[in-house]
């Protein structure tokens, strides 16, 4: 990693090739790899093809969605829903290889893709499947990959991919780009990106091509999947209320108070990483840089001190409350609304009023 | 067994603090750390040895000053470590790094043949996941990422059997050896530096590799020139005008300024009062 510097830095010559070569300036379109598992899409890929739609509309190219799987598999379903979040096209390949998610087949699949169709931009989503397909494939292609983008635009003097993310824990960013190789490829984490709006209506073209392996030529072998159990199943990414605590509630017994106003809005409860790396509270229940990146209605943070690392996580959430004892805070720097308070009394004393308040309206109703 | 953990010497992210004047990252003073989730690949590798012998062999490729985070490794029980430093690697995008790593690792496998690649999930100043799968992909190895546990290792048979971590579960995979690993974090719990290992590490001798030592032929593939992407800008996130508007306590009771934060919450996300009503009702 190069040493960050006061912004903006003139991207470093030394006789690197900055140029795009003819045979590379033909590589046209963007594409998103469709991620699938056990008949259903995971929601990051209709992200990245809600912000796929944007880029190809300002390059005036096509969007297309991939789709490798196995022959049993609704890949012709999922095409249709990538047309209704935007894709003109889907790329389908089928083999009972690609059934279940392994390196080799599924890097064959998208690298032959590639080579055969030539686009210019190839996004994915930051997931377990997506990172560890993006790094074999990109190297296989030899080159440039930038992870965990939160924000990708087209420069329009080069017509390149400009993708910025976080650095060095997200107290800085930095944009990078591939100016010399094609395609650009890029991971997006799942929520980082707005879901977009369906359109049953839209339509596209579909192709299809052959993988070309055998099973008995592949090394690694599936045996098995293990489901989690759906009561362990924590999904902050895509809850529409979320509750988070920090270590200002001195103790893990104080966590009691945060699960009793998630209860009664219908949320889920989160936590900054200190609270994780302390044990008192699932790992899944990290918001932040490292942990998950979160887009609900409300977040209401109690007693969390709002540093760089948690906010990138949380601050594209529509209403953001922060409750702290310290007024100097930084989470009052992007917090809509703010108590100078103990999160110990405050957050009682919001579960009641919610609840009195959802009590009166629906009696109300009834 | 021959097991080469590969890991990176970096800033403590977590204490990194932006200068608020200049807007610069305010390096000094910040410790320099074994990456941590390198560690949990090594300590996996440092069992596999106490499981079934052999020899871990740490390898970073990083400027001089990352001799003392190998060092750290073998104080873990670490048998030999070998920094790769070069002027002619400083820039290396991942691209660029899995080249040099690579080809240190067919060095030290043309040494003793290597039965299995370590290395993190991920780093916490690069954050990619790159290099592991890069690495893999350039040495034609089998590649395991976010492995949160090895079920079997059949050393005589060549083959090793994993639990993944995946979307809504846990993928076993079994695959052969070479293989390259990446482990979830928090899978197993790092082991104390044991006194005897500690002095050993004190004592011991580094090896240093130059490009030449790595046997890196291609000088194009290395540092800046091997690096396709390119940092344009680094920039501060931009402050947000509106600061948050604060309800006082000092003023109001408590009940009475829940009921006013109720209000402004539910008139600006007009959606969400019915979203919870809807909720109570299910």
């Amino acid at each position: 990693m190069s040493e960050p510097a006061k912004a903006p830095l003139k991207p470093a010559g030394r006789g690197r090739n900055l140029e795009l070569s003819e045979e590379l300036k033909a590589y046209k379109g963007v594409w998103v790899f469709i991620e699938h598992e056990r008949g259903h899409v995971h929601s990051v890929s209709w992200e990245l093809l809600g912000e796929g739609r944007k880029l190809a509309d300002q390059l005036g190219v096509t969007l297309s969605g991939v789709l490798l799987g196995g022959p049993d598999e609704d890949l012709d379903k999922f095409a249709k829903e990538a047309f209704s979040f935007g894709a003109d096209h889907c790329y389908i390949t089928r083999d009972p290889v690609l059934k279940g998610y392994r390196n080799e087949p599924f890097t064959k699949g998208l690298t032959d893709l590639v080579n055969k169709y030539k686009p210019e931009i190839v996004l994915l989503g930051a997931t377990s499947q997506g990172r560890d397909l993006a790094g074999s494939v990109a190297t296989t292609l030899l080159t440039g990959l930038t992870a965990d983008c939160t924000e990708l635009s087209i420069d329009p003097v080069t017509r390149a991919l400009a993708a910025t993310r976080p650095t060095f824990g997200g107290s800085l960013l930095c944009t990078i780009m591939t100016l010399a190789y094609r395609p650009q490829m890029a991971t997006v984490r799942p929520r980082v990106m707005a879901m977009p709006r369906g359109d049953d209506s839209r339509t596209g073209t579909l192709s299809e091509d052959t993988l070309g392996l055998i099973e008995t030529n592949i090394v690694t072998k599936l045996l098995d999947f293990i489901a989690d159990a759906s009561s362990n199943k924590i999904n902050l990414p895509y809850a529409d209320v979320i509750v988070s605590g920090g270590k200002g509630l001195k103790n893990p017994d104080n966590f009691k108070l945060v699960f009793d106003l998630a209860r009664v809005l219908g949320g889920e409860v989160g936590a900054t990483r200190p609270c994780v790396q302390a044990g008192w509270v699932e790992a899944d229940r990290q918001v932040g840089q490292t942990g998950k990146t979160v887009r609900p209605k409300l977040y209401i943070a109690a007693g969390i001190s709002g540093a760089i690392q948690h906010r990138v996580g949380c601050e594209a959430s529509d209403v953001i409350v922060a409750i702290n004892t310290d007024p100097n805070a930084p989470i009052f720097d992007f917090a809509h609304y703010g108590i100078v308070g103990n999160a110990m009394q405050v957050l009682p004393a919001l579960t009641q009023a919610f609840k009195a308040h959802l009590d009166a309206r629906i009696r109300k109703v009834a | 067994m021959h097991i080469v953990v590969c890991i990176k010497q970096v800033p403590d992210s977590a204490q990194i603090r932006v200068h608020p004047v200049t807007n610069t990252i305010m390096r000094q003073g910040v410790p320099a750390i074994v990456n941590p989730y390198d560690l949990f690949s090594l300590e996996e590798a440092l069992r596999l040895k106490d499981q079934f012998g052999g020899k871990v062999t740490v390898l970073c490729m990083g400027p001089p000053q990352a001799e003392e985070a190998l060092r750290k490794c073998v104080s873990f029980g670490a048998d030999e470590a070998v920094l790769v430093t070069d002027r002619a690697f400083a820039g290396a995008d991942t691209l660029a790094t899995s080249y040099a790593l690579a080809a240190a690792i067919r060095k030290l496998n043309s040494e003793q043949k290597v039965d299995l690649v370590f290395t993190g999930k991920q780093t916490i100043d690069g954050d990619t996941a790159q290099v592991g799968p890069g690495i893999a992909k350039r040495m034609g190895l089998q590649l395991l990422t976010y492995v949160s546990r090895i079920v079997e290792t059949d050393v005589d048979g060549g083959t090793i059997t994993v639990e993944r971590r995946g979307e809504g579960g846990v993928q076993v995979l079994k695959t052969q050896m070479p293989a390259l690993i990446t482990m979830l974090e928090n899978t197993n719990e790092m082991r104390f530096a044991s006194l005897p290992a500690m002095i050993q590490a004190a004592a011991y001798q580094v090896r240093k590799w130059s490009k030449e030592d790595a046997a890196i032929e291609d000088l194009t593939k290395i540092g800046l020139k091997g690096s396709p992407t390119v940092v344009s800008k680094v920039f501060g996130p931009t402050p947000r005008s509106e600061k948050a508007e604060m309800l006082v306590l000092e003023n109001s009771t408590l009940r009475d300024v829940t009921l006013t934060l109720l209000q402004s919450i539910f008139t600006r996300q007009p959606t969400l009062e019915q979203d919870l009503l809807d909720k109570l009702s299910a």
